[in-house]
């Protein structure tokens, strides 16, 4: 297939009508679906749930986080207002958005037995495992299955009859703060993601693959599928030039002024700076990240995009930028905040997941490192932070990181019976900077 | 590492001698603890060489296998081992207290208290290394199965009594050992490692000899010199000084030493197995003790030095005072030693060979709660500890400059006081971030309201002010107070209940059912070699 007769439209189409079909007549207790980032996951869900709704039967939905839950509601009540949708919340303050409120049709509650009216229940995977039910609920939706834990799923399992799962594969494995090796290989190991252990023990499901990533630019799909879903390779909905970034001022000549230029023309831009060792919190590239955020707001950036015919301003909450730790998001907090820069998105690569912004910051994971460890190296880290954008990224590192690399195999022990996960972390890794080495700023700050 | 570990680190290294990590021990420490030093054989696992056993520092049990491939004297030293370390477990099994639990009543399916018995104390493991904990559960899994004379007539090759049930109990420890904060077996490396930061890498300092080195040098010599002397000092026969702490052995041991008196036992066993008459008997036999006697004469030298060395880190660690939280980490042990004892008891089989799903979720979702609760305990319990969490931006100390009274909106207003602190440190506090200070032992919540100048924030106290309009006397920060708020829960709460496992889903595999015998691996080319 050549990208002329590749239609993105009906080849999505086509795969959600495939999944549908399975979801409302298919024969088995569940279905998978892999998405790409930004493929249409919140789309499909939001339309498998209102199906399902409407062919009568009564389903709750699962999703890992307060917010994914909100987000989904809201998406439920636009495109069917008069739905009545239960949001089913912790007893903590303030359990739920407060745009909730607005919704006539959604009924919210923290205990199950008072949304037997709804037709879709939602709430997250942590709520659902204190529900207790008599019957359980003929269907589910398991959102971010791929960052569920299999402990999760077991916990709450027993409240579905059939579920539809969805996830994507590339991004964090879910993680436990204690050792869990004991249990590894096993098809349960409680610290694996559910889809493994679904599919593991139910080898025939049907499993799908949303083919096309609406988010990411026709600049970034060849590289985050090459690198990230070497055997399920998806494309981008949009072409080379349905996207474009245009500043009002010129480039100063500064390094930060030349990687931004560098990643409007061609989708990706990488500052260099000097290598060195440095801790976690290196002031340099701490303050060369919220350098090139100051300068991307200050140059009137504007974003032209399929979505409309004017260009939109590239304003603070279309930037994101992404860390690998916490403690480094504070120091680029605090930087911006020392340049004057609000409603920036700083966040670490788990709180980014499921996020888009037009342009990301990312300061790369093993910067400055002396060592690659496997938390640093680990695949999705990376796609999580490198799949942000419907632009551009801009990622800042040290150089030295392709020797770090080869002096750092993986060396994390091969355990009898594990899944093996492919590409590992320092293929791609490789794959990414190759890529990003051609466009490369280097600067002495 | 934390930031703190790597300064204390660094100080260690500039200072020349270990830094302390901790100012009270975070792990309750036994009367009478029972160490247990073992030593294996190289080149085939569970093989036991022996072991140096017992509460009493000066008169340690001494039990050797002279030929360690020999599964007789294995069973030997294993009944032997069973011996020691059964009747140290009993006698902690009878002295209980009662005490409460809620259980799900089989018929209402209520959760209902029931009074149940809780031992009073609860016996201590203490082996040198993380090693040593791993041989602990490798010699629990190689024993739990076996079958007496007794249990199973048939058996071709029984096992001595009591001997599966040692491996239950070893079993037990090893697994409880996995939970974060229990103190049922501990490994001597990782108790001194927690309460000193040394200047060598984590990995060095898993090296008994050297550990105590950097802690308690010599005198007229620096830590890192001693623990250089620990490590490599030969003696003029090229063996180790301070032999590895084990279970594995130096190969310098192995070769010169070891090997040549296993096989001098060798041959006198076989000469008195060919002896013709009485007389060439008694003779032979003669040199068979003697040979005997010099392989327990080589495991006593090498077990010897560590088993002084574990003692001399309780004498290390015992200087320390208890941390106020270690206690009640350790009545969660003696929670666990009575349940195991009450399983033995009721005739329960051996625990199986693999968790089912439900087991292993469940037992993972409680180290992950004791992980939170240690970690919470440790910094409440230790200043310290407290240090470097507030050096990580995750607690932060400071005076008290104001107090405003203030209220809940709503029906019934409750005090909502908002209290201005001032601070150094530099808290992590996002938009409406939670923070705790422990109040009596108690966690009272605040919220944060904003930062008023730079170091200067404001709290506002969401509860622990009892019922009424007015706060409770002590209950609100005064000014001048000097106050500790921490951004992570003191307490953990308990997770969801997890369906039984003849329950389980079928996301899972179903319910586990009748437990098949396994089939054993293929034969393969490679094993006929």
């Amino acid at each position: 297939m050549t990208t002329t007769d590749f239609d993105p439209g009906a080849a999505a189409a086509q795969a959600t009508a495939a999944i549908l079909h399975d979801t409302l007549h298919g024969t088995d207790r569940g279905v998978v679906v892999d998405s790409p980032p930004g493929a249409g996951k919140s789309t499909l869900v939001v339309r498998a749930a209102l199906e399902l709704a409407d062919a009568g039967r009564p389903l709750m939905v699962v999703a890992q986080t307060n917010a994914q839950v909100d987000d989904l509601v809201l998406r439920l009540a636009e495109k069917n207002p008069e739905l009545p949708v239960g949001r089913l919340h912790s007893s903590d303050a303030d359990p739920y958005d407060k745009a909730l409120d607005d919704l006539p049709s959604v009924r919210k509650s923290a205990k199950a037995a008072d949304l037997r009216e709804a037709r879709v229940v939602l709430s997250t995977a942590a709520k659902w495992a204190h529900v207790k039910v008599d019957e359980p609920w003929r269907h589910a939706i398991v959102d971010e299955a791929y960052q569920m834990r299999s402990d999760s799923l077991l916990a709450v399992a027993g409240l579905f009859e059939r579920a539809l799962f969805v996830g994507d594969p590339g991004q964090l494995d879910p993680f436990a703060i204690v050792g869990s090796e004991q249990w590894a290989g096993l098809s349960y190991d409680p610290s694996a993601s559910a889809v493994s252990t679904l599919l593991a023990h139910n080898p025939g499901l049907p499993q799908h693959r949303l083919p096309v990533s609406w988010r990411l630019p026709a600049s970034a799909a060849p590289l985050v599928s090459g690198a990230f879903y070497p055997y399920t390779p998806f494309r981008s909905g949009t072409g080379h030039g349905d996207r474009r970034l245009a500043f009002a001022v010129p480039s100063d000549g500064s390094g930060p002024d030349r990687v931004i230029d560098e990643a409007a023309e061609s989708g990706w831009g990488l500052l260099e700076l000097p290598a060195r060792h440095t801790p976690r919190t290196d002031p340099e590239a701490v303050r060369a990240v919220a350098t090139v955020v100051r300068r991307l707001l200050d140059r009137g950036g504007a974003a032209l995009s399929e979505r409309s015919p004017a260009p939109s301003p590239l304003t603070a909450d279309r930037i994101a930028v992404g860390t690998a730790h916490r403690d480094q998001a504070a120091a680029v907090r605090a930087a911006l905040a020392e340049l004057g820069v609000r409603d920036v998105t700083v966040d670490t690569a788990n709180r980014l997941q499921g996020r888009e912004y037009d342009v990301t910051v990312v300061l790369h994971p093993l910067s400055g490192r002396p060592d690659a460890t496997a938390f640093h190296l680990e695949t999705g880290r990376l796609c999580v932070l490198a799949s942000r954008h419907r632009h551009a990224c801009i990622v800042v590192c040290r150089a030295g990181v392709t020797d770090l690399l080869d002096d750092y195999p993986s060396t994390e022990p091969v355990q009898l019976g594990a899944l093996m996960k492919f590409p590992d972390g320092w293929e791609a890794n490789h794959a990414v900077l190759a890529h990003l080495t051609e466009h490369r700023v280097t600067w002495r700050p | 590492m934390s930031l703190i570990t790597t300064l204390a680190r660094l100080e260690a290294v500039s200072t020349g001698t270990a830094q302390p990590a901790a100012t009270v021990r975070h792990r309750h420490l036994s009367a009478h603890p029972l160490v247990f030093v073992p030593l294996t054989t190289a080149g085939e696992t569970g093989a036991p060489l022996g072991a140096l056993v017992g509460t009493d520092r000066d008169a340690p049990r001494l039990l050797v296998v002279p030929q360690p491939r020999d599964r007789d004297l294995r069973f030997t030293f294993l009944a032997e081992l069973a011996d020691v370390v059964l009747p140290h477990l009993d006698s902690y099994a009878d002295s209980v207290e009662a005490a409460e639990r809620t259980e799900t009543d089989p018929e209402t399916g209520k959760r209902v208290k029931v009074e149940v018995e809780l031992c009073a104390d609860a016996p201590q493991l203490i082996v040198p290394g993380r090693a040593g904990i791993e041989y602990v559960r490798l010699l629990g899994r190689s024993m739990r199965f076996r079958r007496t004379a007794e249990q199973d007539p048939e058996a071709p090759y029984p096992a001595p009594p009591r001997v599966p049930l040692l491996g239950r109990w070893l079993t037990h420890f090893g697994e409880r050992a996995r939970v974060p904060g229990s103190a049922l077996l501990l490994a001597m490396t990782d108790l001194l490692s927690r309460h000193w930061a040394t200047g060598q890498s984590g990995i060095e300092d898993q090296h008994l000899g050297a550990l105590l080195a950097w802690i308690a040098p010599p005198e007229g010599s620096t830590g890192a010199q001693a623990a250089r002397v620990a490590e490599l000092a030969r003696d003029g026969d090229g063996q180790l000084r301070c032999p590895p702490a084990g279970p594995a052995t130096d190969p310098a041991f192995d070769n010169r030493l070891l090997a040549p008196a296993l096989e001098r036992y060798d041959r006198a066993r076989t000469a008195l197995a060919e002896a013709a008459d009485g007389l060439q008997a008694d003779g032979r036999l003669a040199i068979l003790t003697a040979a005997e006697r010099e392989v327990r004469a080589l495991v006593e030298s090498r077990t010897r030095p560590t088993w002084d060395a574990v003692w001399q880190g309780l004498d290390l660690l015992r200087g320390l005072p208890e941390g106020a939280r270690a206690e009640e980490r350790w009545t969660r042990d003696r929670w666990s030693f009575t349940g195991h004892r009450d399983r033995v008891l009721a005739g329960e089989p051996p625990q199986p060979r693999r968790d089912d799903a439900v087991t292993a979720a469940n037992k993972l979702a409680t180290r992950e709660r004791e992980q939170a609760r240690l970690d919470a305990q440790e910094a409440l319990d230790d200043p310290l500890v407290m240090a470097g969490r507030r050096l990580s931006g995750e607690a932060f100390a400071g005076e008290v400059l104001d107090v405003v009274m203030a209220y809940s909106e709503g029906r019934r207003p409750s005090p909502r006081p908002l209290v201005t602190v001032r601070t150094e440190d530099r808290p992590q506090l996002g938009e409406r971030a939670k923070a705790y200070r422990s109040l009596d032992g108690r966690p009272q919540s605040a919220e944060f309201v904003g930062y008023e100048a730079e170091g200067v924030l404001v709290l506002r106290v969401l509860d622990k002010m009892g019922r009424g309009k007015e706060p409770e006397e002590g209950s609100v920060p005064e000014k001048g107070d000097r106050l500790v708020f921490t951004l992570f829960e003191h307490e953990q709460r308990g997770g969801a209940r997890l369906p039984d496992p003849e329950q389980t889903p079928w996301t899972h595999g179903g319910p586990p059912g009748e437990a098949a015998p396994e089939a054993p691996d293929t034969v393969t080319a490679e094993d006929v070699l």
